[in-house]
Formats: structure tokens, sequence, C-alpha cells
């Protein structure tokens, strides 16, 4: 076997780029840490751990920043279940101060193992139907509501009327227009599955029996249903039926290019919704508590929340906030959106997915 | 001796420790964390070894189909005189830095059979077909072309003369890229999910709802284990056949390109035509998307890119996404490069030993990256210090992605050099460094530069290390894309189309770049 002799000079060189490159790159960071730089009085920092979809004006942070004296630095940490999962793995020596996000499917969990320093902020300014869903241990922030959304366009020009019901769905007249996304994959699809399972407890498998029949598609997350399979979501998709959110047609027209249209072109079905409310918590061995419950606070302060609508396309959990005007017009909160108990949902939810991917996917 | 010594373990030593402070040691402290009687159980069950067979499956046909493309469109580009040669070359390139979920979205609007394992596939080739171009051409170009012509005066068929000459040659470069795809394909994470059939996961997607969804790390760590071992073995093996097949030659020390003659010539460069239109057609069907506002076209997402509208953490202006890109690109561009010279030279060094050398840093392509991802948060929690503000973890774990191919470029050349001719050049009375230089230092660094633009396009492109270690408001492009991708809005998958136009553009210019750099010394130009 013929071997090659490499050459010294060769390996000599590159221990020496080596050298220079590695001794080059202590020199200074590329992120420019502003924030590493030592001031006479250190400003307090909170970290808020989140999910990706999370935002906020910068005009709001930075107010809460200067007024208190506490620089909030926001880490991302992939879908809320990422989310929740590292800080469970996490529990009592967390990677940040504060958690945001975590919804009713996954709170359960995340208070089985301990994640949180029991913490619920003014309970009284919120909603009222808000008030015990934090179960005394996480605040709740803001709620929104998964439901089935409906491209008007395509009905009217079909000259068919839209379904209006869950039951609706699995008629012979929808069949192959729903498009849903899968449980084991999507929080959006999780979701509409348990709007199923609240709404024909144990018969829920014959219901999807009946969908699957219905020719109903399934991808495996919210972009691929809603950017490319949903007849409006600019994708040429062929499904006028999609789950989506509640709060997904206003979006349409704040992110449409100006002149915006008068009106979204898609409407939401307000049977068979699901309500999914998103919390923050104080992490349980946050380096700094108070500051931590004071940015807990500001998450349900009137400017927070009045800024929450078109920064994340939910509603504020405070009562009597007013909403923006794209949201009195176009969105129709669901009267009785299903909502199941998060310990439930923790014992049951493998199971049910089990089950659903066996009806469904086959 | 001892210096060599001192060396060797210096050259071996540091690529070494880097790859397993980033792969091994997560994959470790999942395992350790997970592993029990249920991952056992895991293991066992009936269900997994038909995920390890369509796993396996699609990835072995997505490898076989993209050396079947790749091979004559290497030829044309490497040993040809085409017009164009560089832009085509950068054009093949591009998949490789564009985020999955905006490839997938367009082939799902491109492919009338989305949702099926062949989309998967489609993609897969798409998306790797460049880099086994770049890989095999990469030694082609430098085969000495006697060998074919004593081939064919010697009265073989072209067809022949490639099959019993050329590509015994080839062998090592194309086991080598071949290696690459299937580690890429078998681990391949967001085209599974965003084209795959929902019924059919791969081992990497049921890794990702293991942990990311269900949180049950024993089946994860069964899965993910089951999944190293799978990838060390198949490293191990191609890295022995691929040894076994390196045949020591004089390589022609710059590029030789002919004039396309005869009608294989001719097959060869319509069917690399082909190629570059297959790949030029979800590209320009990105464009489209980022030229498309409301019912007309224009420019608007554009502008939106470059000076958002609204002032808010999730929005950050294209260009200081950009130049944070770039910036963690040419770091980890520079720590690819050196590595890689560090790990060939000590591969090389090795002898019998540096295959094991080499299987060990090619592990990083073929492990999970959700593994990795919460591996690193478990080491980073339990560990001594709290790592996730060192903005180096950001271009070190994309060198360590891009290291392989770093690799698997320089070292067939490396491997092929026969240093007879170093020998030779001394007794002729050249000066050790003029002798060197003149029978392998050109080639060596021309074929640094090719991996350092490959590296560069890597680390453009990465996005499992990325997400995990970018902070919200410092995204990388690939990173804001994929956010963006996350809500409904015509502006929002506007601009996310604009973003990866702009990281398109980029790489183009860039690989482009890369192409010019390499010594002018070639015939032709």
């Amino acid at each position: 076997m013929p071997r090659v002799v490499v050459s010294p000079i060769l390996a000599s060189v590159a221990i020496g780029v080596a050298a220079i490159t590695l001794a080059g790159c202590s020199g200074g960071s590329p992120s420019s840490d502003a924030s590493t730089s030592a001031s006479s009085e250190a400003p307090r920092t909170v970290r808020v751990v989140t999910h990706d979809s999370f935002a906020l004006s910068d005009a709001v942070v930075a107010a809460f920043e200067e007024t208190s004296g506490i620089d909030v630095e926001f880490i991302p940490a992939g879908d809320a279940g990422e989310m929740v999962n590292r800080a469970v793995l996490s529990a009592g020596n967390p990677e940040a101060d504060v958690l945001f996000g975590i919804d009713t499917t996954l709170l359960s969990r995340a208070i089985d193992a301990d994640v949180f320093d029991p913490y619920v902020s003014s309970a009284d300014t919120l909603r009222p139907e808000l008030r015990e869903a934090g179960l005394g241990v996480v605040t709740p922030v803001d709620d929104g509501d998964v439901c089935i959304n409906i491209d008007d366009g395509w009905f009217a020009e079909q000259g068919i009327a839209p379904p209006t019901s869950l039951e609706d769905l699995a008629d012979p007249r929808y069949r192959g227009l729903l498009v849903v996304q899968n449980p084991a994959t999507s929080s959006p699809g999780l979701a509409f599955l348990l709007s199923t399972i609240e709404r024909y407890g144990d018969a829920w498998p014959d219901y999807w029996t009946r969908l699957a029949d219905n020719d109903v598609a399934v991808v495996n997350g919210w972009s691929e249903a809603y950017l490319s399979e949903f007849t409006a979501g600019g994708g040429g998709g062929d499904r006028p039926l999609v789950v989506s959110y509640s709060t997904s047609p206003p979006a349409e027209i704040v992110y449409a290019e100006e002149p915006k249209p008068e009106r979204p072109s898609t409407s939401v079905m307000t049977d068979g919704c699901y309500r999914q409310v998103e919390f923050a918590g104080v992490l349980r061995g946050a380096e700094d508590p108070a500051a931590a419950r004071a940015v807990v606070d500001w998450l349900l302060s009137p400017e927070v929340q009045a800024d929450i609508p078109l920064s994340m396309f939910v509603f504020p959990a405070r009562a009597g906030v007013a909403l923006p005007d794209v949201f009195e017009e176009f969105v129709v909160r669901p009267e009785s959106p299903a909502e199941i108990p998060a310990a439930e949902i923790a014992e049951r939810r493998d199971d049910w997915i089990d089950e659903w991917t066996q009806i469904v996917l086959r | 001796m001892t210096r060599t010594g001192a060396g060797r373990a210096l050259a071996a030593g540091v690529p070494l420790a880097i790859v397993t402070a980033f792969v091994i040691v997560p994959v470790l402290a999942v395992v350790i964390t997970g592993f029990g009687s249920e991952a056992i159980a895991t293991l066992a069950a009936a269900g997994t070894w038909r995920l390890v067979a369509y796993t396996a499956g699609q990835a072995l046909v997505s490898t076989a189909l993209s050396i079947a493309l790749a091979l004559p469109a290497a030829y044309a580009l490497y040993r040809l005189d085409l017009p164009g040669r560089r832009v085509m070359l950068a054009v093949i390139t591009v998949p490789f830095v564009l985020p999955t979920v905006v490839v997938g979205l367009a082939f799902r609007e491109l492919l009338p059979f989305a949702g099926t394992t062949a989309a998967i596939i489609v993609a897969h080739v798409f998306f790797n077909v460049g880099l086994v171009v770049r890989v095999v051409g990469s030694l082609w170009g430098h085969l000495d072309p006697r060998l074919g012509d004593v081939a064919l005066t010697l009265g073989l068929s072209p067809l022949r003369a490639f099959v019993r000459v050329t590509l015994p040659l080839l062998r090592t470069a194309i086991l080598g890229a071949g290696a690459l795809v299937f580690l890429f394909t078998f681990t391949s994470f967001g085209v599974v999910l965003v084209l795959g059939d929902p019924a059919l996961p791969t081992i990497e997607v049921e890794i990702y709802t293991a942990t990311v969804q269900r949180l049950d790390l024993s089946a994860a760590a069964g899965l993910a284990l089951l999944q190293f071992a799978i990838v060390a073995v198949v490293v191990v093996l191609t890295t022995r056949w691929q040894e076994a097949a390196a045949v020591r030659q004089r390589l022609a020390d710059d590029e030789r390109r002919a004039r396309p003659r005869g009608a294989l010539d001719r097959v060869a460069v319509a069917w690399t035509a082909a190629l570059v239109i297959a790949v030029v057609i979800p590209l320009l069907a990105l464009v489209a998307r980022s030229l498309r506002v409301g019912e007309g076209w224009g420019l608007a997402w554009y502008r939106e890119a470059v000076a958002p509208s609204e002032a808010s953490t999730r929005t950050t202006a294209a260009l200081e996404s950009i130049s944070l890109s770039l910036q963690y690109a040419a770091a980890a561009t520079a720590f690819a490069v050196v590595l890689g010279a560090l790990a060939c030279a000590g591969i090389v060094m090795a002898r019998r030993r540096g295959a094991w050398l080499d299987a060990g840093l090619a592990l990083p392509l073929g492990v999970s990256a959700v593994t990795i991802g919460f591996g690193l948060l478990l080491v980073s929690l339990r560990g001594p210090v709290d790592m996730r503000d060192w903005w180096i973890l950001v271009p070190l774990g994309q060198a360590v992605v891009a290291l392989p191919i770093v690799v698997r470029v320089v070292l067939p050349l490396l491997r092929s050099l026969d240093p007879r001719m170093r020998q030779v050049a001394a007794t002729l009375g050249a000066p050790p460094l003029r002798a060197w230089w003149t029978t392998e230092g050109a080639i060596t660094l021309r074929a640094f530069g090719v991996a350092a633009g490959l590296a560069a396009a890597v680390a453009l492109g990465e996005f499992g290390a990325t997400a995990f270690l970018v902070r919200l408001d410092t995204p990388t492009v690939p990173v804001q894309i994929v956010r963006l991708l996350g809500r409904p809005g015509e502006a929002n998958t506007g601009v996310a189309a604009a973003l990866a136009v702009m990281l398109l553009v980029i790489t183009v210019f860039i690989v482009g770049i890369a192409e010019r750099l390499r010594p002018r010394r070639t015939g032709g130009w």
C-alpha cells in the first residue's frame, strides 16, 4: 500500500497559521458586546428565555430598561416544546431568569419538574377567566385561538358555502379541502387534535377516521401547511381550509404591501377552536429573583400588553387593554373554545398522538 | 525524531480535541442522561429497524443519484474549457447555503409529488450534487491526461478508457464525496420534515420528536446511540475503502482543460447544462417569490429587508444580519482551513492510524444536530463554565461542520502526490522550499483554496449549530429567514425570500472569488 509522506514544511506552515489565527481571533468579538463593557454601577441583567416566535417593539423594551435599570436580554430557545424541555433539563440551574411562552399543553411537564419559583403577578388585573390559569405558579401573559382558517375567495369562486362546524369538515361536500399539521411535530396540530378530543370525547378516533376518509392532508409543520398547501398562503396550494390561528386574517393585512387590502381574504371558523394561554414564570435558581419578578410584572404592564397584539398576534391577558383596529374589525373570538386541563394533557398526550398516528397516517 | 512526534501529536490532537468537544462530549451527555433499560427496549422494537431501513434506504438512493448525476458535470467543469465555467460552479454550490426550509417550501411549490420519499430524494440531490462535483472535480482536474490518452491509443473506447483508467484513479474522491453525501442525507432533518411523508419519519425526525416534543430522553438516547453507531461504521468503512482506493500518481500541478471534442464530450456538456438548469429552476422560483409584491412585481421586500419599517426584537436590518453572517463565516473558514491543514497533516503522518483520525473528523456530519444541541446544553448546565456567551463557539461549530469537507477536498490530492517527485526535484538541485512548492505546494494551496470556498459556503448557510448559539437580537441570515417563515403574511415570506436571494448572491460572489484567486497558471487564460 503506497503511503504518502507529508512534507514537514506543510505541517509547520499549518501550525504557524493556526497560531496566528487563534491569536488574531482572541482580539475582538464580531457580536461587539457592548453589554460587557464595565460601567460604574453595572445594571442588573435579566435573561428571558423565549420561543422563536417571541417579539416586542424595541421602544417598549428600551423604555423599561431606562426606567427600571434592568437590562433585559431575550434568548430564543427554539419552539415552545424545545424551550420548555431545555428548562426542564436545567431545572434549578436555569440558563435564564425568566421563561416566557410556555402554554397549557406543556405547563404540567414544567411544574412537575419543579422548573419555576411560584410567582403570579397581580392576578386582579387579568381577564377573569385567566386568573386561575397559571395554577398559582406562573402568570398568564397572552392567549390565542387555534382555529380553522378559510380562504373566502376560493369558496366564493366555487359557489360553495364555507364549513361552519367540525362536523362539516367530515362532510363529503368538503372532501379534500382541509390541511392539518402532524400533532407529533407541530403545536397548532396538537391544539387542533385536542379541540376534537374535547368535542368528541372517547369517540374522537371515529371523527378522525371520518376526516381521513374525507381526504384530510397532513404535513409536519405550520409553514408547510399555511405557506404552501393553503390556497391563500401565497405558495400556490390547493387546500382552502387550514389549521392556523384566529389572528392569521389580520396578520395578512398588517403584513401586506401598500396599498393594504381593505379586508383580509381569509376568515376563521369559530367552531372547533382551541385556546392556548401563554405564561411567564420566574425560573427556580434565577440569579436575581427580585429583578426577575419585576420583569414578569412588566410583561403584564399596560405598555407591553398593548404591544403584544401586533408584535405576536395574540391577545393581552390584562383586562381592559384596547385592541388595535385590525383586531377589533377582523378577529372573531370563539365563544366557547376548547381547553383541556394541563394535567390531563400531560398524562395522555403521548397516547393520543400515537393513536392519532395509527388512524390518520396508518 | 521527537520534534516530528510532537508535531504529529499537535497536528492530530488539535482538530480531534475540537471535534471531540463539539460532538463526542454532547452525545455522551445525552446518552449518559437517558440511557437505561428503556433505551435498550427502544433499540429492540421492530419499528426501530423499519426506521433504520427507511432512513438508510433514502440516503443510499440520494447518494447514488447525486454521484451519478455529478460525474459527467465534474468532467465537463474540470476537464473541459467551457465558457461560464466559474459561474456554473458557483451556481451549483449555492444550494449548500440555503436553509432547508426555504428550499423545502420552494420545492413544495414546484414538485407535484411533495410529501413523498421521491420529493426528499430530489431535494437531497439538489443540495448535494454540487458538493460531489467539486470534491471529485478537484482531483479530476489534476489527473494526468496522458494516462487516458494512452488507453485510447491502445484502442480502448472512450467509455472503456473511462471505466478502466479514469474511474480507478478517481475512486478515492468519489468514495469521499459519497460518504459525505450519505452522512448528510442519513441525518438530514429539515428536508425530511418539510418535504417528507409525515407517515415516514427518519431516525433524526424521531430523535427530534423524542427530545423536543415528548422529552423522552431514553428513547432519544437509544436512537442517538444507534445513529452514532451506524454513522461510525459507515465512516470507518468508507475511509478504509477510500484509503485502499488511493492511487499514487503524478498529478498535474495545474488543471488541464481541453476544448470539448467528440460525442462523449458533447454529452457531458449537455448533461452539465441540464444539471445547472435543474439547480437554477428552484433558485429562480425563489427570486421570483422575492419580487412578487401583491398582484404585481417590485423591490418592496428588499427595501423592507434592508430597512425594516417596524423596530422590534424580531426585525433585524438585512445589512446587520449579513455583516454578522459574513464575520462568522470568515472566522469559521479560517478555523476550518487551519484545522483541515492540521488534520490532513495528522492523517498523512499517522500512516495506518490516520484512517481513524479521518473517521473521527467526519463524525460531526453524521451525528444528530438535535442530539448535539441538547447535549451541549446538558454539558453547559452541568459543566464548570457557562459557555453560551462565547461568540467563538458559533464559528467553531460551523468550522467543525465544514472540516470533513475540507479534508475530503484536500486529502485525495495529498494522498495522490508522489513523494519521489520532490526527491527528484531536490536531487536536481532545487532548494527544499522550491522543490516542495513546484511539486506539491502549488497543488496543495489550490486545493485549500477550493476547500476554503466550500467552507465559507457551509458556514454561511449553517443553521443547526448556529440557531442554538446565536442570540435573539443578533441572528445570522439563515436564522432570520427561518424565523420569518414561521408567520403568516405576505411581507414575512417576501422578506424571507429577499434575504435568501441576498444569501444566494453573496455565495455566488464568494465562491466565484475563491475560484478566481486560484493561481493563474492554468492553461487557457
